[in-house]
């Protein structure tokens, strides 16, 4: 194995390094603006935004896909616009469009998996069964929901250390989505970095221990689940008053969002998480630095 | 498992493991689910279940063998009824209480239904 791998596999610091990134599609419209960031192995990372806030331009950075115009970003300790096979066979990405050929699985297996050194055959075997996929089907007449989950359970079975999903749960239907959360919840390991980025927070919620929000131009959030909900509470309350940083209207009174003053332990709900801080940017900016 | 709304789910799931010792389903010195099974039958994040069962061994209702995996302290039943006691008391009581004084609800009428309710779920 290469030198610089090992060294970012054991050390569980910055598996992922982002320092003052440019990024756009055109120099008129910057998309990220001197953003930086750093992501650890043994996380799943809930990487929510608004759409066009950059959620796919980030991951595509991260897999070398695109080009920063200024600025370093460092994953396992490569630059991913070299596209060095050592590093690309420890990159798994789920994008959220996807093109299979008109063949088999076998087939389609037999001409990928070689590219990725750490290939587990059994371990594919056994993901195709879990999601109920038929083996001898051409990928290109299966189902939008059977090739995503095709796509998911061969990205896994590449025991790539890197593995970065598109709103991977688009097209699952209601038992894929939870045999889906199941298969994360085991591939989740000290050694691998999981990037989720997802509209679907409801389907996800209880997967993700990292939250990353993008907002104008700029990480607008990172932070753990537990740092949250040790800062914030998220409640039900009948009445409004001005220890509520944020609430929306339900049936039975309002979901809050307040300072956590009494210690709570409140579950915390993202999509309400989400529009708060779209809403109320500089009251939680103090909160979180 | 359904989990509900207002509960931060580490606990909700140190809940769910009480509840199996309480209940004998897990006995003393047996060895629990390690992570990665209960995370991925609870369908979470494995370093919240891990959160859950260092919650768990700070209460010694667990203990680590190192090595080995979590096992169901002995004494786990007592520890279990002292923490879910405390919870009791001060999460859930004054909810009972807020209901119990605003609908005017007599300790006759509740010795009864109390009485009543175990000998029906608990053949007491």
């Amino acid at each position: 194995m290469n030198y610089t791998l090992v060294y970012y596999l054991t050390n569980t610091v910055g598996m992922i390094k982002i320092n003052n990134l440019n990024f756009g599609y055109s120099k008129q419209k910057p998309l990220f603006k001197n953003m930086s960031m750093q992501l650890s192995n043994g996380h799943i990372y809930g990487l929510l935004g608004k759409n066009g806030a950059g959620k796919s331009s980030l991951l595509k950075n991260l897999a070398g896909l695109v080009y920063a115009q200024s600025g370093t970003l460092e994953v396992m300790g490569f630059n991913p616009t070299k596209r060095q096979p050592a590093l690309l066979e420890q990159i798994c990405f789920i994008p959220e469009e996807f093109y299979l050929p008109s063949v088999k699985i076998d087939a389609y297996v037999k001409a990928n998996a070689p590219f990725y050194k750490n290939f587990n055959h059994g371990y594919l075997f056994e993901l195709l069964k879990e999601f109920d996929i038929p083996a001898n089907n051409k990928l290109i007449d299966m189902s939008y929901g059977q090739k995503k989950k095709f796509i998911i359970a061969f990205g896994l079975a590449t025991e790539a250390k890197l593995v970065i999903m598109d709103e991977p749960t688009n097209g699952l239907d209601i038992p894929s989505k939870a045999q889906f959360r199941k298969i994360m919840a085991s591939a989740l390991t000290d050694d691998r970095c999981i990037i989720i980025s997802t509209h679907q927070v409801r389907d996800l919620d209880n997967l993700i221990d990292t939250v990353i929000m993008l907002d104008e131009n700029d990480v607008a959030l990172k932070a753990s689940v537990e740092e949250i909900t040790n800062k914030l509470t998220f409640k039900k309350v009948k009445e409004l008053d001005e220890s509520i940083i944020y609430a929306e209207a339900s049936l039975s009174g309002y979901n809050a969002v307040m300072p956590n003053y009494h210690n709570e332990d409140s579950k915390l709900d993202m999509e309400l998480l989400f529009n708060a801080i779209l809403a109320e940017k500089i009251k939680f900016k103090p909160l979180f630095n | 498992m359904e989990f509900r709304d207002n509960k931060a789910i580490y606990l909700q799931i140190a809940d769910y493991v009480c509840e199996h010792i309480l209940l004998g389903k897990w006995k003393a010195d047996e060895k629990v689910p390690s992570v990665r099974e209960l995370a991925v039958e609870m369908e979470v994040n494995p370093n919240t279940v891990m959160r859950t069962y260092e919650l768990l061994q700070n209460k010694n209702i667990i203990n680590n063998k190192r090595g080995i995996g979590f096992f169901v302290d002995e004494n786990a039943t007592e520890h279990v009824k002292t923490y879910r006691k405390i919870q009791f008391i001060d999460d859930e009581l004054p909810v009972v209480f807020r209901n119990i004084y605003l609908l005017n609800i007599g300790f006759d009428e509740l010795e009864a239904k109390y009485k009543t309710f175990v000998k029906e779920n608990f053949n007491a």
